[in-house]
């Protein structure tokens, strides 16, 4: 090793480090912030560094360099651009379009190496697989995650999209990407058979994603995220960088935990998960089911405003319909509201609810409620026997008691122990299904009442009725 | 098998037990900022963009190279300054969330 690849390899060991130790800060909220400064710092060292061995090694035209320069100023630009003015709701399709564009950078440099051995030659199975994987990965990733964008953005349909054919159509592409890897692994090199893996595995993406319904967002973004950090670490063999390596490795190991975490707090599956939906309705929407229960109590904003007014305990309990209806900050308003009269507020969050993995405590967080008022799962649920009142805010599957049942289609999903607490209102825009497509028992209990409304309109009118019970 | 190919493997291995160390204890409420800066750091993979932009000597791997550099520097520096964005709701401190939440109640 000359002494600036010492110096090179020495620093990129020390920004794969801060990546390490930039995740592990990011366990609480408290160091999360300097977490991911630490992490970002990494990341300026590798750059630097990777100029410097480029600067030295001098083997580029002057072409390839304004080309690689003028590209990196864009993608940054355009990058901080979004990333600065994006609203808050609409966070999960930027983060899946990132992960998109990541996959979409190593499946170039799978092609960029692949290209580059000498045409009809045979390559050694040391480059030749991580090479294919590389490309294979990061394709499906790329256009998987340009369609969960689309269907995180509503710009593509949230339900399940299945058509006639479908399976037979996944099975012929996946016959083709074998194909094809056996020819690119195998056999002569051959630009056809890159593009033959190329075509193949963008279809692939596309297929994989696109049965996939709203509520199962969290997962399929999650396992995203994992894939591209494995065709990174791929990529770090093909190009024999360990920083790559090391980064993509941890990434995809990060997105593998998170993507099990996810599907356990759906009991399902993550094979049954992307196998497709096993509903058609979907929280936003607003058809009415055929068979509404007879049983369901209808209440007013006036009505809540005096449950509230007199509570001691109150439990929100969010879901996708306030994200939809972008009513966080009524929440927060009504929650200040209640405070200030010595009214316990807290929020029960379930893990899926919403269309990334913590995404309602995003939400929340954007209007200032403090993380320790964001009750998980379980202490969420030793809570609920002390509520007076839990407000469910376009929730749905998540409170169904229908999962303690058997023989349902959430039988045996942990669930958020509404029914337990005095009294329940349920606010929510019509009684449509879930994404399960089942009818929630919550809403015919005894204790439970219903508040038609939007999420955003509903609490402009239970705070105005609050106003008036608390002044009294 | 080379003994740097053999370095390369048990790099990856243990970086992936590394990662399950390191995330499976991170609370639910902080599951996005974790996602999205686990996102910024296969931002990494603009590294391998600039590596191969100086290879680059004929115009189709021009344009894979251009295509590489923009979309990787799309997720490192996008990556970072998203999740930058969302911890910073996480760590106001609360005194001055109620002056806040004041001034947003009308």
């Amino acid at each position: 090793m000359t002494p600036l690849m010492s110096i090179v390899s020495l620093v990129y060991l020390v920004s794969a480090a801060c990546y390490v130790v930039g995740l592990h800060m990011m366990r609480t909220p408290k160091t999360a912030r300097n977490g991911n400064r630490l992490s970002a710092v990494g990341m300026v060292l590798a750059v630097i560094m990777t100029f410097l061995v480029a600067i030295n090694k001098n083997s580029a035209t002057l072409t390839g360099w304004l080309l690689m320069l003028v590209g990196v100023v864009l993608g940054v630009g355009y990058g901080v651009i979004k990333a600065r003015t994006v609203k808050m709701t609409d966070m999960p399709q930027l983060v899946s379009l990132f992960n998109a564009v990541g996959g979409g950078a190593a499946a170039a440099i799978g092609m960029f190496d692949y290209l580059s051995a000498t045409n009809g030659s045979y390559l050694q199975y040391s480059f030749s697989i991580p090479v294919v994987l590389d490309l294979i990965i990061g394709a499906v990733t790329f256009s998987g995650s340009l369609i969960a964008t689309g269907k995180l953005a509503g710009k593509i349909s949230g339900k399940p999209i299945s058509f006639p054919g479908a399976k037979l159509l996944n099975a012929i592409i996946v016959l083709v990407m074998v194909a094809a890897v056996v020819l690119m692994i195998g056999f002569r090199t051959n630009s056809w058979s890159l593009v033959l893996a190329l075509v193949a595995s963008l279809v692939f993406g596309i297929l994989m994603t696109i049965p996939i319904g709203g509520a199962d967002m969290p997962v399929v973004v999650s396992l995203l995220n994992a894939f591209t950090g494995l065709a990174v670490a791929m990529a770090g063999f093909v190009i024999d960088n360990q920083v790559l390596i090391i980064a993509g490795a941890l990434v995809g190991a990060a997105g593998t935990i998170l993507t099990l975490q996810m599907a356990a707090a759906m009991n399902r599956s993550v094979a049954n998960i992307i196998a497709g939906g096993f509903g058609t309705g979907d929280s936003g929407d607003s058809s009415v089911a055929d068979d509404v229960p007879v049983n369901v109590k209808e209440t007013s904003a006036d009505d809540i405003g005096v449950q509230l007014a007199y509570a001691n305990n109150v439990m929100i309990v969010p879901g996708y319909g306030l994200a939809a209806a972008q009513a966080q900050h009524e929440v927060a308003e009504l929650a200040t509201l209640l405070i200030e009269h010595g009214i316990n507020v807290n929020y029960a969050i379930h893990p899926v609810a919403g269309r990334m993995p913590g995404h309602m405590n995003v939400l929340l967080a954007e209007v200032n409620v403090p993380y320790d008022e964001m009750k998980q799962l379980e202490e969420a649920n030793s809570m609920f026997e002390n509520t007076d009142v839990s407000l469910v805010i376009g929730a749905n599957d998540v409170t169904n008691p229908a999962a303690r049942k058997k023989g349902t289609a959430i039988t045996g999903m942990p669930i958020l122990d509404v029914d337990k607490s005095k009294s329940i209102v349920v606010i929510k825009r019509s009684m449509s299904t879930g994404y399960a497509g089942i009818q929630n028992e919550l809403f015919s209990d005894d204790k439970a009442s219903m508040f038609f409304a939007d999420a955003k309109k509903g609490l402009q009118e239970i705070i105005a009725s609050s106003k008036e019970y608390l002044d009294q | 098998m080379s003994q740097d190919l053999y370095t390369n493997i048990a790099i990856f291995v243990l970086s992936l037990l590394v990662g399950f160390e390191v995330i499976s204890k991170i609370p639910a409420t902080l599951h996005t900022p974790m996602m999205s800066g686990a996102n910024a750091i296969h931002g990494v993979v603009v590294v391998g963009a600039i590596l191969i932009a100086l290879e680059a000597q004929s115009l189709l791997f021009y344009v894979i190279a251009f295509c590489a550099a923009v979309l990787g520097a799309i997720n490192v520096a996008g990556g970072y300054v998203v999740t930058d964005r969302m911890l910073t709701m996480f760590s106001k401190p609360k005194a001055q969330n109620n002056a806040d939440n004041d001034k947003g109640g009308k």
